[in-house]
């Protein structure tokens, strides 16, 4: 039976995209057909991310209206295997995905796919909603920071209000925090939320911890999922937080400070 | 961290627990009205204005709160007056 995971947030730029690329990623790598659909309509990133922006032809709003196949509209991933793409539209109708179009499209994708994961755009309207609508399981994507903790806190009670599984009394979304941009070293000098503050004001089961890492970007500048790259912090850490996503028992890594030596620290280098 | 920091984060020392504390309050606060019914701050509000036509009271003088138990929901009404 394919399950439907939103990525989500809330508040814009806490890494939704690139961790909606490194999760689908992960799950096709580990043998699971799985699709990645962009929901972001307008602003349209996804593909950047995942390094296909130039074979970008139909995208979901085309297939909502019957303007292209499904078939059309994919996009097969080059380096992973069993890997797909949906991109969004870049239409400024906001109305462009309608729950019915949207329903139609997701159940034609179960079809085919193991996981179909969501990536929702920011904010708490219309598209994050239908995002999230017809989840099976939700990754909370939250900063440790304090407007990202209070937008994960939101979006988690609209999850729990608004997503097709509560309006039908079903088995609630399976939730997963998943906390990004960590900086061992800034919370041992008490300057940013620990794991352990987040976990206790959001209540939610810890899918994973990505260490802030400069590989991120880089893998954002070259179109590759930063989970190909098995040597950065990320990419494992985000390598282990599919793994749990599986079911999968892995010791979270990267948690500590990473000692440095003397002068590195006296020169401020190595941080981040 | 570079030499310096040494002295300058004495000064800030533990944001971090302030942000916890700050978080703690403000979304406890966000869960109680969630679960509360989309008329409420309507309703609030034209208690608010009835309430004015005879004692002047603040906006924030006035309460209201529906708390839901099995059986049944009890409508809370809390008006502090002016002393």
């Amino acid at each position: 039976m394919a399950k439907i995971i939103v990525v989500t947030s809330g508040k814009g730029g806490v890494g939704k995209t690139t961790s909606s690329a490194a999760i689908g990623t992960g799950l096709a790598q580990r043998g699971h057909a799985t699709v990645i659909v962009d929901f972001d309509v307008g602003l349209r990133n996804l593909d950047l991310i995942m390094g296909c922006e130039r074979r970008v032809v139909y995208d979901f709003v085309n297939v909502i209206n019957g303007e292209a196949t499904l078939n059309q509209a994919l996009i097969k991933d080059k380096r992973t295997e069993q890997l797909y793409i949906l991109p969004a539209s870049q239409t400024r109708d906001k109305d462009a995905l309608t729950e019915e179009g949207v329903a139609a499209v997701l159940e034609e994708l179960k079809g085919r796919f193991d996981y179909i994961v969501c990536d929702s755009p920011a904010g708490i309207e219309k598209g994050a909603q239908m995002a999230l609508y017809f989840a099976d399981e939700a990754i909370v994507v939250t900063n440790p920071e304090v407007s990202s903790v209070r937008d994960s806190d939101r979006i988690l009670g609209i999850l729990q209000s608004k997503s097709l599984r509560a309006k039908e009394g079903e088995e609630p979304v399976r939730e997963h925090l998943l906390l990004t941009r960590y900086s061992p070293a800034r919370v041992a000098a008490g300057e940013m939320l620990s794991v352990a503050d987040v976990e206790d004001i959001l209540a939610i089961p810890l899918l994973g911890v990505i260490p802030e890492s400069q590989d991120v970007l880089k893998a954002s500048n070259q179109g590759e999922p930063v989970i190909l790259n098995d040597e950065a912090q990320a990419g494992q850490a985000y390598s282990d937080a599919v793994d749990r996503l599986l079911g999968e028992n892995r010791p979270h890594r990267f948690l500590e400070e990473q000692r440095q030596g003397f002068f590195q620290r006296l020169l401020g280098g190595g941080r981040g | 961290m570079s030499f310096f920091d040494y002295f300058r984060n004495k000064r800030g020392a533990n944001s971090a627990a302030t942000a916890r504390e700050r978080l703690q309050v403000i979304v406890a606060h966000e869960r109680g009205q969630r679960n509360q019914p989309d008329y409420l701050p309507r309703m609030q509000q034209e208690i608010l204005e009835v309430i004015r036509k005879y004692i002047p009271v603040e906006q924030d003088d006035v309460q209201v709160q529906v708390d839901e138990s099995n059986s049944c929901s009890v409508l809370e009404l809390n008006v502090t007056l002016p002393g």
